[in-house]
């Protein structure tokens, strides 16, 4: 893949973070290309989600760049850091709708908030984007009567309600039906290629991901171990990918989180 | 023996911090100032917040108010008639709810009403990750969330005290005048002989508005601050009740000792 830097819209070289003593990334280089749909994958805890809230801004890289736009992010201070987010939408892992608005209010928030549209205006502009994610008739429901496909719906709304240049989805199939998981998933593609957007989307549902996506990142213990396109990632000898496309309990990745053997446990009389 | 060191430990590590949440708040508070421009911009969202804490707070306040009045004047008459005083009966009534009862009670009442329901919702919202969507949304949730609630808290606080006292001295007429008999001429025109305005009234609205600032800041701090989990919620909401009682007497002792040196 070759790439100029332009072609990037977010780009991270050597990317390293940790929670007080604990290392959770160690150094990731990444790029997201313009119009791209770009899936990072990972078992659970692997800091998929760290890396988007790193991109998002709301954390800080404790070394390397995280760049969005060419810019940045940790030169920028807190008022360019919110100019740039009002063209970012994130889509948080249950929506995190506010449960005291309505739907339709909860999509009119950001128009609200960020433009002086008058209220007619901002009317149609909310039925459109509800009606782009499919649920129209559902304006008036308060966020509580929602299923959770539909909530990620409406949350999905409120993130394209200012037209993005950059749609960042955390888990976007966690605890979906297989229906509501097809329609998350073509909508994340249809919405990227309609309002000419970047997305990327930290999943570990890899088969429906290598449906829609342009580019796969393969993160374990904090470190980018495999990436590719769809076809590359399918075709793939790799031992972690292999292990993740099959869905094999044990391989690169353990099933056992790291302690002494099971016998030196139950033999050793060690007393709790 | 061995259990000393860790005792020591214990106490020092609850120290430290007791003292870095102490500064974290402060630091939380001046934040909160910054931002009140922005939400006094917008005004109806102070407004739906002093309908929450203030309107909502009313029935058990007046309430509450009535029945204080009300015990106050049983329990003064009792005492006022052994001395052939019960005349002055307004006059007590009227300074204790004035100077004392009225911003203290009606200030515990108020955290344990509308207190804990503010850090209940923020604490909530930041459980569902709703403050996180905000601030991505780059909307502040100290300028959209927080500053909104503690204004709210703010200004409903002194009108609240203002009604308790109102319904107290009332319950203390109801009482004394009119079931037990007492000059209703005397009841009056004795108090407002004796409540000095600036000397009683006044400090007392200004006790009402310390209250109500530290049991609105502890309200949004313990809810911004709390711990993402069920628990941690919970945890929150007992912390805001508890400190805000504790603050509410401390800040009365102090304030009394200032304001109240028998001058008059």
């Amino acid at each position: 893949m070759t790439q100029t830097r332009d072609d990037n819209l977010v780009c991270l070289r050597d990317v390293r973070f940790a929670y007080g003593e604990r290392e959770i990334l160690r150094g990731i280089d990444l790029s997201v290309r313009r119009g791209q749909v770009v899936a990072i994958m990972g078992g659970s805890g692997c800091g998929k989600t760290t890396l988007l809230r790193l991109i998002g801004g709301q954390l800080r890289a404790s070394a390397g760049s995280v760049e969005v736009e060419g810019r940045e992010l940790s030169d920028l201070s807190r008022d360019a850091l919110y100019a740039l987010r009002r063209r970012m939408g994130m889509l948080f892992q249950f929506g995190a709708l506010f449960t005291d608005m309505s739907v339709f209010d909860n999509v009119a928030f950001p128009l609200r908030e960020h433009t002086n549209l008058p209220a007619d205006l901002v009317r149609d502009l909310v039925r459109l984007k509800l009606n782009a994610v499919g649920l129209r008739g559902a304006e008036a429901l308060n966020p509580a009567e929602l299923s959770g496909g539909m909530a990620r719906r409406v949350a999905l709304a409120r993130a394209i309600a200012l037209d993005p240049m950059l749609i960042m989805y955390d888990e976007p199939f966690a605890g979906l039906d297989p229906i509501s998981l097809g329609v998350i998933g073509q909508l994340i593609r249809r919405l990227n290629d309609a309002l000419g957007a970047s997305t990327i989307m930290v999943t570990h549902d890899i088969h429906e991901s290598l449906e829609i996506v342009d580019y796969v990142y393969f993160v374990s213990d904090g470190r980018i171990v495999a990436q590719g396109t769809p076809e590359e990632i399918r075709a793939s000898a790799d031992p972690f990918v292999h292990q993740f496309v099959h869905a094999e309990a044990d391989g690169p990745v353990p099933f056992h989180y790291p302690g002494p053997p099971i016998a030196e446990v139950l033999l050793g009389g060690e007393t709790r | 023996m061995s259990a000393l060191p860790d005792i020591l430990r214990s106490i020092g590590a609850r120290t430290v911090e007791g003292i870095w949440r102490l500064g974290f708040a402060a630091r939380f508070f001046v934040l909160v100032l910054l931002y009140s421009g922005q939400s006094f911009r917008r005004l109806h969202l102070t407004i739906r917040e002093l309908y929450f804490s203030g309107v909502l707070s009313l029935l058990i306040i007046l309430v509450s108010g009535l029945f204080v009045g009300l015990v106050l004047g049983l329990q003064g008459y009792e005492t006022l008639q052994r001395f052939g005083s019960s005349d002055a009966l307004g006059v007590l009534v009227a300074l204790s709810l004035t100077r004392e009862l009225g911003p203290v009670v009606a200030g515990l009442l108020f955290a344990s009403r509308a207190g804990s329901a503010v850090t209940a919702e923020i604490g909530l919202m930041k459980t569902t990750e709703q403050l996180k969507a905000m601030d991505m949304m780059a909307v502040s949730p100290i300028a959209r969330v927080v500053a909104p609630r503690f204004w709210g808290g703010v200004l409903s606080m002194p009108l609240l005290a203002a009604l308790f006292t109102a319904m107290g001295i009332f319950g203390g007429w109801l009482i004394g005048v009119v079931f037990i008999g007492v000059d209703d001429g005397a009841f009056w025109s004795q108090m407002q002989a004796a409540v000095d305005f600036r000397y009683d009234v006044l400090n007392g609205v200004i006790k009402s508005v310390v209250f109500g600032i530290a049991v609105s800041l502890i309200a949004v701090f313990e809810g911004y601050d709390c711990t993402p989990t069920a628990e941690g919620v919970s945890r929150a909401i007992t912390r805001t009740v508890v400190s805000s009682a504790l603050a509410i007497l401390a800040l009365d002792f102090v304030l009394t000792s200032f304001m109240f040196r028998g001058q008059s």
